[in-house]
């Protein structure tokens, strides 16, 4: 490639320029990503602005911006939360099943699998939610609202076709079960081998070695892991959208025909048939939704990066 | 057990303490499973409620018994283990169940006809496809693809070749850290927001859900593609320095083609993300009904806002039909989800075998 057929006395100019050519559109594309965040944040809140103050009717059934999103943002909050309570502990169970308790044999597979699980479509999910999860959740809630109606989650009276906000709790737990196991699977992983090792040496069982071992060494990596999947469950739309026909309310009834929307099935739900002052309010509980899980997700990464540093030193 | 006989006169500890034997759980487990089923036969309950009871009482007797002969510690450790195997085969059982529930109910629905009609004119269960559906997700996310494949690429080359160490790239790598949690919902919303500004409130087309996706893309492409660029040994890039190779040939020479393989995966599995992403579309792409090939005008189906809307606007169950059939648009969201499932499938398997095939030789 190299052989010129003039020959030039100075050395190879044209490849100089080439390379500031090169690094010029790397740094451009860097910039880029950087330009789009911030454009991101821009155009949500030049079209969503004029939506904190419309005519009173497009905030129905309520009156006005703030009680509007601070009940989908309520919604929003409890879904995620029923999420994560399911999916945390199946999630770490999974990922020390693959760490340390599986088999060789399996312990690959089971990783392969947890990573096809994430790969689903969301609105598969809440197809499978809506029309053969909460079927068979019917039972359940009604047997929870009998023998558990004195805890105000489960006050019932339940629901007779089960899509409550239980079981789109579920379908999120297990959409975001992937995540949680894939970060702590990894971290579970890393820890030191000496200290796994010197743990059983000393004569601890398999559990007190992850506990005194495993735990200490994970504990900020298992945080920010989860924090990832509430990010997710927080923002997700289709399989909360499907499975729930919910409306702006406050209740911490799970079981039961009222349930509250969340900000992303709000939107999905109520955007086709939009006016332009509603569309606005919509883009404005975007924003808000855009905002939160923002600071969710740069918290999150912020914890995972100290301890990066931590453990680096 | 020969241990417990040491005579006592050496008054030594035994080395090693009372065990369960190793067929013990699998015992267990088999009395559990039979207790539970006769219990459940006998009260006529559901399959849930056994498999409920079954793991609970695998979970009590266990320890229980090992608590009589190992003593506490050795019956947490058992506790912990069997709760982490039932959380294993809990999570196994929804995945199951949902590739069961999407074969059995979608294969029924797809025929050549399904694949190759659109939904113009289609009336209440007469014969409708999903044609322009697979060619709006498809030109969408090739477009979407298109965009983001090389912004991510030299986004990825910028911070592991030029600006390795500087504040900048730093800020870049929290940022596409940052990025890849962004809600799908909210990328759409940002294209329509971008849109709506540029062409009028009515606007609705394919090209805006290529942007919302690509949003959705970049971050993925930049982190996959910035972990098999660090891969690359710094002894090739060092090799064609030395023979007086420039910079960015270095790059494309060298870098680029010892790790397209993983890169070519990370993009295939970037792709396999987005291709199942319905909310953006939703937003800023459109509903429609007939087969649509130009992503610059018009609304433009995709699958999963196909299936969407087949879901929430099911049509009625025809009065001729068995009792039991489903409304028409449940039975073709079925086929739409086995039909993206396949997809999103063959994607996931085809970008681990190229990246198998040409995985970056170490050394």
């Amino acid at each position: 490639m190299t052989t010129t057929h003039e020959t030039e006395p100075e050395v190879s100019p044209p490849s100089q320029r080439g390379d500031r050519i090169f690094a010029g559109l790397a740094k451009s594309a860097g910039l880029v990503i950087l330009a789009a965040l911030a454009a991101v944040f821009i155009f949500l809140a030049v079209e969503g602005i004029p939506g904190v103050n419309q005519p009173a009717e497009t905030y129905a059934p309520l009156s006005s911006f703030l009680p509007y999103v601070g009940r989908l943002l309520f919604g929003t909050v409890f879904a995620a939360l029923i999420a994560l309570v399911i999916a945390v502990p199946f999630a770490l169970g999974i990922a020390l099943f693959i760490s340390h308790y599986a088999p060789r044999v399996l312990a690959a597979p089971v990783a392969y699998v947890v990573d096809l699980l994430a790969a689903v479509p969301s609105v598969v999910f809440g197809l499978w939610g809506a029309r053969a999860l909460a079927p068979q959740l019917v039972s359940v809630q009604a047997w929870l609202g009998e023998h558990l109606g004195f805890i105000p989650f489960f006050a019932g009276p339940a629901s007779v076709t089960g899509k409550t906000v239980l079981t789109a709790g579920v379908v999120l737990a297990i959409m975001i079960l992937p995540i949680i196991t894939a970060i702590s699977r990894e971290i579970f992983a890393q820890t030191p081998r000496l200290h796994e090792e010197a743990a059983l040496a000393l004569g601890a069982t398999r559990w007190e070695m992850i506990r005194y071992a495993v735990f200490p060494y994970a504990r900020s990596g298992i945080v920010s892991a989860v924090m990832l999947g509430l990010g997710r469950a927080l923002g997700e739309t289709m399989a909360v959208a499907l499975v729930l026909s919910a409306s702006p309310v406050v209740t911490l009834n799970m079981i039961s025909n009222t349930n509250p929307a969340t900000i992303a099935s709000n939107i999905a739900s109520s955007f086709a048939e939009a006016t332009p002052a509603k569309l606005s309010v919509l883009i404005a509980t975007g924003l808000v939704l855009f905002a939160f899980t923002f600071a969710v997700n740069f918290a999150a990464r912020a914890v995972v990066a100290r301890s990066e540093r931590k453990f680096s030193r | 057990m020969t241990t417990t006989e040491v005579t006592p006169t050496h008054a030594s500890l035994p080395l090693t303490g009372p065990r369960l034997p190793q067929w013990a759980p699998a015992l267990v487990g088999l009395l559990a499973v039979c207790a539970a089923g006769l219990l459940a036969m006998l009260l006529g309950w559901g399959i849930v409620a056994f498999a409920f009871l079954a793991a609970l009482l695998f979970v009590v007797a266990l320890p229980l018994w090992s608590v009589s002969v190992e003593g506490s510690r050795g019956a947490v450790d058992r506790l912990t283990t069997s709760l982490i195997w039932v959380a294993f085969a809990g999570a196994a059982i929804p995945l199951l169940w949902l590739i069961w529930t999407v074969l059995s109910k979608g294969l029924p629905a797809i025929n050549a006809a399904f694949l190759t009609y659109d939904m113009r004119n289609v009336v209440g269960d007469d014969q409708g496809g999903i044609y322009h559906a697979i060619m709006g997700t498809l030109i969408i996310t090739g477009i979407a693809a298109l965009i983001s494949v090389p912004i991510g690429l030299f986004c990825a080359i910028y911070l592991v070749e030029y600006g390795k160490g500087t504040r900048l790239a730093r800020w870049i790598t929290f940022l596409v850290d940052v990025m890849t949690g962004i809600p799908s919902i909210v990328a759409g919303l940002f294209a329509l927001a971008l849109f709506v500004l540029i062409f009028g409130p009515q606007i609705r087309f394919g090209f805006g859900g290529s942007v919302a996706l690509s949003l959705l893309m970049i971050p993925v492409v930049v982190r996959s593609t910035e972990e098999m660029l660090r891969l690359v040994p710094d002894d090739l890039r060092e090799a064609s320095y030395a023979l007086g190779v420039p910079k960015w040939r270095t790059i494309t020479k060298v870098v680029l083609p010892t790790s397209l393989g993983g890169i070519i995966t990370g993009v295939m599995l970037a792709v396999a993300r987005v291709i199942g992403e319905t909310a953006p579309l939703l937003v800023i792409a459109g509903k429609t009904d007939s087969v649509n090939l130009n992503p610059f005008s018009e609304r433009m189906t995709t699958l999963p806002v196909y299936i969407y809307y087949s879901v929430t606007q099911p049509g009625t169950v025809p009065f001729d039909a068995p009792p039991g059939a489903e409304a028409p648009g449940i039975e073709r969201a079925w086929g739409a989800a086995l039909v993206l499932i396949v997809i999103v499938m063959a994607l996931n398997l085809i970008a681990r075998l190229v990246g198998r095939i040409f995985a970056v030789k170490k050394g």
